[in-house]
């Protein structure tokens, strides 16, 4: 019967149209003329130096967007990524300041964090039928609160006064902070951080687990027809817990890298994670025409956004510009995923 | 009937792309007829009836109503013009939070001239001169979301009619009816064509056409392949102008089977109902027919574990079986068809190949990893042995026909060996030549399991199994074997009494 392949695809032969190639390759053609573009307008924008820069600069970020890319896969939204990221640095603060404990009860605090959120979350989902977004905005605001009860909204620091009036003496781990500031050598010396090793690692795990495992295929079919995934044979509700579980762990250990870069638990800080991560994650629906949530997608978007905003610092653009900008790439990358590539038509 | 046409269509083309949907069609339309428009899916029906109905343009071609050229850009134009087309999705032509008055009169609540106050009492008045008009004795003020979906379907075609249209067109409108409830719609139709409505009726299903019929315009590839308007009309001529191909209603075999893979003891399925007790054999094809609502779809979902029976045990090769979901009844071999294959089956983001791995990526992956090659080379075999028509196996589902759709589902569930094969409406929305041949593949790999299938249609059943059961009450109330049917027995099983009338 392959005659009938062969004849159908003689009268219909695949084409690709101009609008085609745009859709498909139009994101990376756009990245490759902003890096050419800063390139030869921003002294100092092409170098090696600079390209680790805009890696840290989008690191932290970008591990919360792969983690955030795992629920969009299931068919959901995690909003409550930047303040597991927050809680986890002030975990890992206290634990080491106020608990006097070593790098890895703070590193495990954190992760057992992001898990426990992320199957609460789950479980809001699935079992008691909270509609994504509204459940992970409510974690959201719930971690916001509860990240600042131990200290009464300090933030923590070496020598901070505890609310009871004793001082914290425990201090960060070298070890600690050497996730945040340790520089591997790679060609020049002290080139790579540490945190940048840390996306990549877990970028290519979550790419790997998303398209070559028979649990990522599965994730993108619930997220696509659950029924039918059920009717497959698929734990559905399963699926869909691991997902937040795995956008909590992703969000702990952005926040672990979050702590060991300031050194401290900076309440304040943290504000931006939630929309640069998740401008990073749509932002990825767009590259290569995917149409879907994907890891390398996401990749690309968070070095898209860093790309963007480190050349515009470079330029001298005001720092106010810059959530403007973010948001409007953002809002053209819907777009292109949305309306020209014609998905959800038809 | 009247020799000039009220709605005329002359020469219509159609292109998308390099791909010719419509190559000059023409057809004409008169006052107060049926004209059965019959196509296997694919023929251009869709579009034909898209660019009447103004939703997309045409490349060449007029068109004509009541003399004057017709071009609607808009769907609202074509409305306005007198065109008015009730599409195959019912809940497309209702809105089912709202009461059936305010779905009735929707189309006044915009435009101009509307008042900028909604005013109950009026809406009222105005949805009762509608129902009326049509004879519909549907209570106007329940909720659309609550009514069965004949009823639905009903208050759509009355919405349309509200626009007192000159021409009405009907995509398989009863697609999703039973015979009793398709019935009241035929009543319908007919009150409309004494109305003088030029009235344009696609559809599959042969009952429906010998019932409404005027004349049968048929299409095949995008062209008119056939016009019947001599009575007696000539049914078997129109099925094979649309086929290009004579059918012979071939019989099919009746087999029997000695050795028993599944049973089923006591298995109630409703409050108040009786228990099913059955055994289906090896190599045998067994067919559950009924009317829509008779439990069969519930029957199925217990087979595969997804619903739980309120009574009753079941055993597959002799060792209990009770699932407590689809996934261990798949790992018993127990596979699904599912009824409605765009909710329940197709996963519109993946291409035929993920379709058909989709339930047993665990047998092709080695330690959770995708073993790429082995599930082509299973989605390939599976696109040769059904013959389904794609460009490659990495073409999306949307790309298909509804035919082609239904044999990537049945491929899916083909590509691993069952125990119990079970279909529930394997040939909803499937032309006929498809039809033949998801039925001829499941005959012919019908050894070494038992097939089940739940369809509706009656011809459906005497074409593909070798034992018919007929439901009826969330029970089985008849069983027939498939080689000297006793029919009018059967027919009055279906319809759950003594025949009263003749069908």
């Amino acid at each position: 019967m392959s005659s009938s392949l062969a004849g159908k695809a003689t009268a219909r032969e695949r084409s690709m149209t101009l609008r085609d190639y745009a859709i498909r390759y139009g994101f990376i053609v756009l990245l490759v003329g902003l890096i050419a573009y800063f390139a030869v307008a921003a002294d100092g924008f092409a170098s090696p130096q600079s390209a680790v820069f805009i890696f840290q600069s989008v690191a932290i970020t970008g591990v919360l967007a792969l983690g955030v890319t795992a629920t969009l896969v299931v068919g959901g939204f995690d909003l409550s990524i930047g303040s597991v990221a927050t809680s986890a640095m002030m975990a890992a603060s206290y634990a080491m300041v106020v608990l006097e404990q070593n790098a890895i009860v703070a590193v495990v605090a954190c992760l057992v964090i992001g898990v426990i959120v992320g199957l609460i979350n789950g479980w809001l989902i699935v079992y008691m039928r909270v509609p994504d977004l509204l459940a992970t905005l409510g974690m959201m605001f719930l971690l916001l609160g509860l990240q600042r009860i131990p200290t009464e909204g300090r933030s923590i620091a070496t020598g901070m006064t505890m609310p009871d009036g004793s001082v914290a003496n425990g201090k960060f781990s070298e070890a600690f902070l050497a996730l945040g500031r340790h520089r591997i050598d790679f060609f020049i010396p002290n080139l790579i951080p540490v945190s940048v090793v840390v996306l990549v690692v877990l970028a290519l795990l979550i790419w790997f687990f998303l398209e070559y495992t028979r649990f990522g295929r599965m994730m993108y079919a619930v997220g696509s027809n659950e029924r039918a995934a059920e009717l497959a044979g698929a734990p559905v509700k399963a699926y869909k817990i691991w997902a937040y579980v795995i956008s909590g762990v992703f969000a702990s250990i952005g926040g672990i890298l979050l702590a060991a870069r300031l050194g401290r638990g900076d309440i304040a800080s943290g504000n931006n994670l939630l929309l640069d991560a998740v401008a990073a994650a749509l932002i990825g629906y767009a590259v290569l025409g995917a149409a879907k949530p994907n890891a390398f997608g996401t990749a690309v978007g968070a070095v898209f956004v860093g790309v963007l905003l480190q050349g515009l610092t470079m330029m001298n653009a005001p720092y106010y510009t810059q959530d403007f900008v973010k948001g409007a790439v953002l809002v053209v990358a819907l777009v292109f995923t949305f309306a020209l590539s014609g998905r959800g038509k038809r | 009937m009247g020799a000039d046409a009220v709605f005329r269509v002359e020469g219509l083309r159609k292109s998308f792309g390099r791909n010719e949907v419509l190559g000059g069609i023409s057809l004409d339309l008169f006052a107060g007829e049926v004209t059965v428009l019959m196509g296997a899916n694919g023929a251009g029906k869709s579009t034909l009836v898209k660019i009447v109905s103004g939703v997309y343009s045409h490349d060449g071609g007029t068109m004509q109503l009541a003399g004057a050229t017709f071009d609607p850009q808009t769907p609202a134009e074509a409305i306005r013009a007198g065109v008015v087309t009730v599409h195959q999705n019912i809940n497309d032509g209702v809105v089912a939070e709202l009461d059936v008055a305010t779905n009735l009169t929707l189309d006044r609540l915009s435009g101009k001239g509307a008042s900028l106050l909604f005013k109950p009492a009026n809406v009222r008045a105005e949805a009762r001169a509608v129902a009326d008009r049509m004879g519909l004795a549907i209570d106007l003020r329940a909720r659309v979301a609550d009514l069965s979906l004949a009823d639905r379907q009903m208050v759509a075609i009355a919405r349309a009619m509200a626009h007192r249209p000159k021409v009405l067109i009907l995509d398989e409108p009863t697609s999703s009816l039973s015979s009793a409830e398709a019935e009241r719609l035929f009543s319908l139709i007919d009150r409309l064509r004494g109305q003088g409505v030029a009235i344009l009726y696609i559809s599959h299903r042969m009952s429906d056409i010998r019932r409404l019929a005027d004349r049968i315009v048929s299409m095949r590839d995008g062209a008119v392949s056939g016009v019947f308007g001599r009575k007696p009309l000539d049914y078997e001529g129109a099925v094979n102008a649309m086929l290009g191909r004579k059918i012979h209603l071939d019989r099919v075999v009746a087999r029997s089977s000695a050795r028993a893979v599944f049973t089923a003891q006591g298995l109630r399925l409703a409050q108040g109902a009786k228990p099913i007790s059955m055994t289906l054999g090896t190599g045998e094809v067994v067919a559950i027919t009924g009317l829509v609502g008779v439990g069969k779809t519930a029957l199925a979902e217990t087979l595969f574990g997804v619903r739980r029976p309120l009574a009753g045990t079941m055993q597959m090769d002799g060792k209990p079986f009770a699932p407590k979901s689809a996934r261990q009844a798949i790992a018993a071999g127990v596979f699904l068809v599912a009824k409605d294959r765009a909710t329940s089956g197709i996963v519109g983001g993946f291409n035929i190949e993920r379709n058909i791995s989709l339930p047993f990526l665990k047998r092709m992956s080695g330690l959770g990893v995708m073993k790429k090659r082995a599930e082509r080379a299973i989605a390939r075999r599976q696109i040769d042995e059904l013959g389904i028509v794609c460009r490659s196996e990495k073409d999306d589902l949307s790309a298909l026909s509804g035919g082609n759709q239904q044999k990537v589902m049945v491929a899916r569930w083909m590509s691993q060996a069952a125990r119990l094969f079970i279909l529930d409406e394997p040939f909803q929305g499937v032309d006929i030549s498809a039809r033949r041949d998801i039925a001829a593949k499941l005959r012919a790999s019908a050894d070494g399991r038992a097939t089940l299938i739940f369809v509706t249609e009656l011809d459906e059943a005497l074409e593909t199994a070798d034992r018919i059961l007929v439901m009826s009450e969330h029970t089985i109330v008849g069983e027939h074997r498939n080689d000297d049917i006793d029919l009018d027995r059967l027919l009055a099983q279906v319809a759950g009494g003594p025949l009263t009338s003749a069908a």
